[in-house]
């Protein structure tokens, strides 16, 4: 088995007596996609979070490529290649799509502190930010402001933000939130395009998608992981079919 | 993939920046209101106007790259004023008059007031922010009443308008008003290019989306606090002309009203586009500036006791016209322009 890009130990948090994340533990090798589930309220979201710095950790470890990041900050994982997306899309609603993109391009190729010079002709940005554009299929949207995108073309956009960065790890959270049937066809495309650049971690709520697109799912309840396996396994753990119960049907 | 990012890329270049009207025709009439004012019979007063419209469009200006453009709500941007101000006027009290002096000091005087407060300020948001540059305001404010040894209170006459490079020639009214037209031209180029610079470019997007800039591995904050040392040091460089305009001195030049007023500017002129700030600034002062007169001219028809109390009480009209087309006009003067706003 390859090294875990992606470690955490004994994970916790709590807001006041809530015990929202509750000593998780969980290895993700370079190279997998893994998608965490669970019922709402689990505490996916806050996990991911934890994992990309947004919110603090009570207690345990984070560890990112062999370091120990648990102390860093949003921006200092980001630059050590932690990207993440959203469950709210967020992108910069005044840029254009193109200079969405080419931001994240700029944040890891030069200075950013260069006061002259028009940052929006520069071929250097703008060429690879298109070729995120185009390898999520809104190269021809490039132009229109990104507050003027559909929903789904905004959770593309935030895919090309997030890849532009060249992240070893991507966070996704939810990708497929809120879109309709065709859009979000569209995106499992392009993650499963992604699959062969960058590593994986994703939340999402649409089952198909989920077992047709992860090596291994974990699933969160409480706080808690009760279980860590392939889509087989977890499809027949009947822990995890007594926390489903009634909630979802299992794909 | 990558032939068809290359093909694309050729068209993704933005088209050639068309030359602006509305900044053309700002600086082309402030180039040739010389001219013109020697004609009206009232050059001294007319050229002395203008030339506090350019000082506070700088002001303005400086304070829209950071609230246009960083939506920094400073609150306390009239203490650069000040620094520039006491800098010109400490200096001079000392021997000091030259401005090739005077203005390299004031500059750093001011880069340093806005490094030490904005690292402290920009560790809050929104209405804290507010408070804690408007404090800071204050704090000045407080200290220069208290400089004894150059005024006080009552602030400091200066002996003469500032050299340059040895010689008199800023005493010439006609060769001030062309130094503050470089001065305010030199600074516009400098903040337009300054927002279009990757620099630039992650202050807008801190502004939009700070915790989106974040995920992508930016720190707003150093953006910011770069931003905010720039925009102090353009205000104070204003303050340096303010002083030599009025060969004059006061803590008056920093009270939390004057902040205000230049938020008023820019808000009035249109947030963020930079030449708006200076429109606005044009506007607040020649409204300030004839307000009466016109008042005295529209109320032909009334007796003439209530005439002039109307014109004795100007601002009560001055404030609701502010007022309405702040509420009225989106984006302020610049915004009833077709294709003034250029972002």
């Amino acid at each position: 088995m390859t090294k875990p890009l992606l470690e955490l130990r004994n994970l916790r948090k709590n807001y006041g007596a809530l015990i929202v994340t509750d000593d998780v533990s969980l290895s993700v090798p370079e190279g997998e996609v893994h998608a965490i589930i669970g019922p709402n309220g689990a505490g996916k979201t806050t996990l991911i979070h934890q994992i990309s710095g947004l919110a603090p950790s009570g207690s345990g470890q984070v560890l990112f490529d062999g370091q120990d990041i648990t102390g860093l900050r949003l921006h200092e994982r980001a630059r050590r290649g932690l990207a993440r997306s959203f469950q709210i899309t967020s992108v910069l609603p005044g840029f254009s799509a193109l200079e969405n993109v080419a931001l994240a391009v700029q944040a890891r190729s030069g200075s950013s502190y260069r006061l002259f010079g028009n940052a929006a002709r520069e071929p250097d940005l703008n060429g690879p930010a298109m070729e995120c554009l185009n390898l999520v299929g809104l190269g021809s949207r490039s132009h229109v402001l990104a507050g003027l995108l559909s929903h789904g073309e905004k959770r593309q956009l935030e895919l090309a933000i997030a890849l532009a960065t060249e992240p070893k790890l991507l966070l996704l959270d939810e990708p497929l939130a809120g879109t309709g049937h065709e859009e979000s066809r569209r995106v499992v495309e392009v993650l499963r395009r992604l699959r062969s650049r960058t590593t994986i971690l994703l939340i999402e709520h649409d089952m198909e998608a989920v077992f047709s697109l992860a090596d291994r799912i974990s699933v969160l309840v409480y706080g808690r992981l009760i279980a860590t396996g392939t889509p087989e396994q977890i499809r027949h753990n009947p822990e995890v079919r007594a926390a489903y119960l009634g909630e979802e049907e299992m794909a | 993939m990558t032939d068809i990012a290359r093909m694309q890329s050729a068209s993704i270049v933005p088209p050639a920046p068309r030359i602006e009207r509305v900044p053309l025709i700002l600086f082309g009439a402030l180039a040739i209101a010389p001219f013109l004012a020697a004609l009206s019979g009232a050059e001294g007063y007319v050229l002395s106007l203008l030339c506090r419209v350019m000082i506070f469009g700088l002001a303005a200006l400086s304070l829209d790259l950071i609230l246009g453009y960083g939506a920094l709500v400073s609150f306390g941007h009239a203490a650069f004023l000040g620094i520039g101000g006491y800098a010109v006027g400490i200096l001079a009290s000392h021997g000091m008059e030259d401005a090739l002096v005077q203005i390299p000091v004031a500059l750093a005087a001011s880069g340093l007031f806005a490094a030490i407060t904005g690292t402290i300020s920009l560790r809050t948001k929104g209405v804290y922010f507010i408070m804690i540059t408007l404090a800071f305001g204050q704090m000045l404010f407080f200290l220069a009443t208290s400089l004894a040894a150059y005024g006080g209170d009552d602030g400091l006459t200066l002996p003469s308008r500032s050299l340059l490079a040895g010689t008199t020639i800023l005493k010439n009214d006609r060769v001030f008003y062309g130094f503050c037209f470089i001065c305010l031209l030199g600074v516009y180029v400098l903040a337009r290019e300054i927002v279009s610079s990757r620099f630039g470019r992650v202050l807008r997007g801190a502004k939009e989306n700070p915790t989106r800039m974040e995920a992508i591995g930016f720190h707003p904050f150093r953006f910011q606090l770069l931003a905010y040392v720039i925009s102090g040091m353009m205000a104070g460089l204003a303050g340096v002309l303010l002083a030599n305009q009025a060969e004059f001195i006061s803590p008056s030049f920093m009270t939390w009203q004057r902040s205000g007023e230049l938020i008023f500017m820019v808000v009035l002129g249109g947030l963020g586009s930079l030449h708006g700030a200076i429109v606005g600034a044009a506007a607040f002062l020649l409204l300030e500036e004839f307000l009466p007169e016109i008042l005295h001219l529209a109320s032909f028809m009334l007796s003439s006791d209530l005439q002039s109390r109307l014109v004795e009480n100007w601002k009560m009209v001055f404030g609701p016209v502010l007022i309405l087309i702040v509420l009225f006009v989106r984006g302020g003067i610049m915004g009833l322009v077709p294709g003034g706003r250029h972002d």
